[in-house]
């Protein structure tokens, strides 16, 4: 197996599970984002990878060898940490050159290798700056050039760009993007947030509790979320209680906002599709109806009927809150359509099988 | 929250330089009375030292400094001074640092304590000290008297006191405490990030501590050196008695220039020289002490200290910890244990000399109460039950000078940190610190004996003294809790409707009445401790607990050593009841003298 692998990770500080079990891969040039809420136990993997914490069961392999023993620095990882770490003592030109020193490298070879990592990152001619004057954009190049420079095998970043401002935060994952694609890089990014996960990552790695909660690519995960949680995480808020009615004859879903009709391919894109078929009739159920995914239709006949409660701007979409028996839903809609106004009465109409996804 | 912050700061900077404009003349008054007390008390006395040593000589102002150096007995005495001093750095060093990276890297059950315990030592009275590690190795000490009983030997085995072993331990067993304060405190915030970042960068542990922790501690490392260097510079009493008439270092000189030979100039000449030294080291302090501001991302302790789990760990944490309580403990505790045991010679030949087989004689009280008792029926000799009231009637006075002249410079400290008078005369407050004790004394002597100020025979000379001595403690203890009561906090108050009485009840109060707590307490310790000003001018009939406990344990004979002890525990009980006391109140750490 190239890359690397993470097999059945456990791990409990004093009584308390961090880790429960994650296993995954990374192969090589491939770019996996770990996405989960904080205290997740994201950093505490990352740590476990990187050899600072071990694992109280299970192993990390590298190319199909295990790591158990090797210490962190003969590891020939990189981790750039959510508030850089960088060497307040050192210039930046010794901060990037640090992991080549540890190889002894000649210093003609360190010049040349810095200054073409400098220059990767978008700061050339920066060596000479103290790395305390830098701003947050710059101190975080020069944090991921110094981990970019010792060529490490797999680059973990942890929250790389947690600490810094919104707007920023948004250019910098471009050219995050590629300059870990330009060096092929093959890394794990961890996040909390999952436009960052999306928009860098091959594959997301969503956890929670300190399991694995879902394991595809970007749509799929945004698609497809596989549990509760999952559609939580990702703001899809819409989820109400539902039982599965006549599933011998015209089979339907019932919920607190009416019945919705149920066919086979719900069943086949949900966690249900493992179970026995037979068997679910009558079985309590969540139901997601994605607000994304609907149409105010007032002249066919409705699906959800409700009053809106607010409309609330956010630039390109608009979300419209409405009550349907007492149960309050949120639904967005392109802000060039016109949109109800407050107390309105309006008729909601979806494709059951591209707006509702059910869990157990 | 961040740009909150910003905004924040930002007002304050403008409230500030506003403030800096006008130094008030509220300012002003706050610190008249300081300022004449250190005036008076202190820059005089000095200037009467430097008036005395150049009186010496008509042919120049470097002339009698110039003699001194040529002395080569002068130049052993500052060759020995220096020499002790770095050894017992580098001792200090070697113990601390280790329990340094302890304190500051793990979390362990009984962690406050020993640090409290190791604080306790640092403030123990130097005569008690020398008499703890005198009650534990001395000739007549525990593990001798043991040995000499177990074996059967005339001698006591073990020649530990009037040795250079005996002054070096005693200043480790002082010193170690700053070392786990400065480094400790400095290492417990510093990010575990930047070595893992080293680590994972290729770093072993020993490229990561070389590369990376030690540049960053380096500050802390060298301030608490150089604070070492000061203290073991100018120590008094531990080389007095624990290191006998052979070792002389300045500050026995210029006591022994004082009272035994009463060469006032010479010992002025001296003072200077030391003076010259601690000055120049106080400056490099001050310096490192600035420096440990380096834009570091300290840390909460929360985030870098972990649990003691690994065995090796364990063991290692352990036996440091042994270590560290053995040091500190065991002399402690032979000096309460040799106070209450009797040791009866079974003198046969060697009685002459002064010893003999010494046999457990049980437990017994005696030492204690013939501390009541004047056997020698002499005018000038008090017994010592009567210097325990003299110590504090000299400690109430000292407590009450302290905190009348030490809360109006607190005060207008913390009014406003950023003003150009506050800026110059905070340094001013902590020039006693670095000022040696004997000097401070030497300088009551020469200064204070004439008019216009004749204090000679003033009840006044001694709390005054030890009120020099106490100031820097206390202002450093008032000062933070002062300061942390913010505008804002007596405008929040008022805001939710307490009228300015009900705000000084509920606010002020309750943040500074800890902190003059903390401040008396600091006074009342020191004063009782107080060895070196006092051993120069203390009047004969009016002797202090310390100077009582040097004469006696200079005497021969085993009552009076056995006095020695019962008063130094005693003292020390007292100074460790008062030292408890500070640790409990105090609300910020006043370590960061």
């Amino acid at each position: 197996m190239p890359g690397l692998s993470i097999i059945n990770i456990h791990k409990y500080f004093a009584k308390i599970r961090a880790l429960a079990g994650i296993s995954f891969n990374v192969q090589t040039s491939e770019i996996v984002a770990v996405l989960g809420p904080s205290g997740c136990g994201k950093s505490t993997l990352l740590n476990i990878i990187a050899g600072l914490e071990l694992p109280d069961q299970g192993d990390i392999e590298w190319d199909g060898k295990s790591l158990a023993g090797v210490p962190t620095h003969q590891r020939g990882f990189g981790l750039m940490f959510q508030d850089f770490a960088l060497f307040p003592h050192k210039d930046v030109f010794e901060n990037v050159a640090f992991g080549l020193r540890m190889t002894n490298l000649p210093l003609e070879d360190i010049r040349v290798r810095v200054k073409e990592v400098l220059e990767l990152v978008g700061l050339p001619g920066f060596e000479a700056r103290d790395v305390n004057t830098l701003s947050g954009g710059e101190a975080q190049r020069v944090a991921l050039a110094r981990s970019l420079s010792p060529h490490p095998r797999l680059l973990m970043l942890d929250e790389p760009l947690g600490s810094l401002d919104r707007s920023l935060r948004e250019r910098l994952v471009f050219d995050l993007r590629d300059i870990l694609n330009h060096s092929q890089q093959t890394a794990i990014y961890v996040t909390h947030d999952q436009e960052e996960a999306f928009a860098l990552a091959d594959r997301v790695v969503l956890m929670n509790a300190g399991h694995v909660e879902q394991i595809g690519s970007p749509q799929d995960i945004y698609h497809r979320p596989a549990s509760v949680f999952a559609a939580r995480f990702l703001g899809l808020n819409n989820l109400l209680a539902g039982k599965i009615c006549n599933l011998h004859g015209e089979p339907f879903i019932s919920t607190s906002i009416g019945e919705i009709p149920l066919t086979l391919d719900m069943i086949e894109h949900s966690a249900l599709a493992k179970q026995d078929i037979s068997k679910l009739d009558g079985k309590d159920i969540m139901v997601l109806l994605r607000p994304d995914a609907v149409q105010i239709n007032q002249n066919s006949n409705c699906q959800v009927k409700g009053r809106v409660l607010e409309t609330t701007f956010r630039g390109s979409t608009c979300q419209v809150a409405i009550q349907v028996n007492h149960v309050p839903l949120r639904f967005d809609f392109p802000s060039s359509e016109e949109l109800p106004h407050k107390g309105e009465i309006i008729c909601i109409t979806f494709t059951p099988s591209r707006a509702i996804q059910l869990f157990l | 929250m961040d740009r909150n912050g910003v905004t924040l700061k930002t007002i304050n900077r403008t409230a500030t330089s506003n403030r800096l404009r006008a130094p008030s003349i509220k300012l002003l008054l706050l610190w008249l009375a300081p300022l004449a007390f250190l005036a008076l008390f202190y820059f005089f006395p000095l200037g009467s030292i430097l008036q005395v040593s150049f009186a010496r000589s008509e042919s120049g102002l470097i002339a009698p400094i110039q003699q001194a150096l040529a002395s080569p007995a002068f130049r052993d005495v500052l060759w020995f001074t220096f020499w002790q001093a770095s050894l017992s750095t580098f001792l200090t060093l070697a113990i601390g640092l280790p329990g340094a990276y302890l304190f500051a890297r793990y979390q362990f059950p009984g962690k406050s304590t020993l640090r409290a315990m190791s604080g306790i030592a640092f403030v123990l009275p130097t005569l008690v000290v020398a008499a703890a590690f005198n009650a534990l190795l001395g000739p007549q000490g525990l593990v001798n008297a043991s040995l000499m009983s177990v074996f059967g030997l005339e001698q006591p085995p073990i020649m530990f006191t009037h040795t250079l072993y005996a002054i070096l331990l005693a200043h480790v067993f002082y010193n170690t405490t700053i070392v786990l304060r400065l480094v400790g405190d400095f290492w417990s915030h510093l990010d575990p990030k930047l070595g893992q970042a080293a680590q994972v960068l290729g770093a072993n542990r020993w490229r990561t501590l070389w590369h990376v922790t030690l540049p960053l501690l380096s500050p802390a490392i060298a301030s608490a050196a150089v604070l070492t260097f000061i203290f073991t510079f100018t120590s008094f009493g531990v080389i007095l008695v624990l290191g006998g008439p052979q070792f002389s270092t300045l500050e026995t000189e210029i006591y022994y220039q004082t009272v035994s030979l009463f060469n006032l100039p010479l010992a002025a000449t001296l003072a200077l020289i030391q003076l010259a030294c601690t000055l120049a080291l106080t400056i490099v302090y001050t310096r490192l002490a600035n420096r440990l501001s380096r834009p570091l991302n300290l840390r909460p302790v929360e985030f870098t200290q972990r649990r003691l789990t690994a065995w090796r760990q364990r063991i290692l944490a352990g036996a440091y910890i042994l270590l560290l309580l053995m040091l500190i403990l065991t002399p402690l505790f032979a000096l309460a244990f040799r106070s209450v045991s009797r040791f009866e010679r079974t003198s046969t030949t060697t009685a002459r000399q002064g010893y003999g087989r010494p046999e457990w004689g049980g437990f017994t009280l005696d030492y204690y109460r013939e501390l009541n008792i004047n056997r020698r029926e002499s005018l000038f000799y008090a017994p010592p039950t009567t210097t325990i009231a003299i110590s504090l009637l000299y400690a109430s006075v000292t407590v009450a000078l302290a905190l009348l002249l030490g809360t109006p410079a607190a005060w207008a400290l913390a009014r406003n940190r950023e003003s150009i008078l506050n800026r110059s005369l905070d340094p001013l407050l902590m020039l006693p610190l670095g000022t040696s004790a004997v000097t401070l004394g030497l300088g009551f002597i020469v200064a204070l004996d004439r008019p216009p100020l004749d204090l000679r025979a003033s009840p006044l000379l001694i709390p005054l003294a030890h009120t020099l001595v106490a100031f820097p403690f206390v202002i450093r203890s008032l000062t933070p809790s002062l300061h942390s009561i913010s505008p804002r906090v007596r405008q929040a108050a008022s805001v939710m409707g307490a009228s300015p009485s009900k705000v000084f009840r509920h606010i002020d109060l309750p943040l500074v009445g800890r902190a003059l707590l903390v401040a008396a307490a600091f006074a009342f310790t020191i004063s009782m401790g107080e060895f070196g000003a006092t051993a120069l001018i203390a009047r004969p009939e009016y002797p202090t607990i310390p100077i009582a406990i040097y004469r006696l344990i200079t005497r021969p004979g085993m009552m009076n050593y056995g006095q020695a002890l019962a008063l130094s525990t005693i003292l020390m009980l007292v100074t460790g009841f008062g030292m408890l006391a500070i640790e409990r109140f105090r609300i910020a750490d006043v370590g960061e003298f």
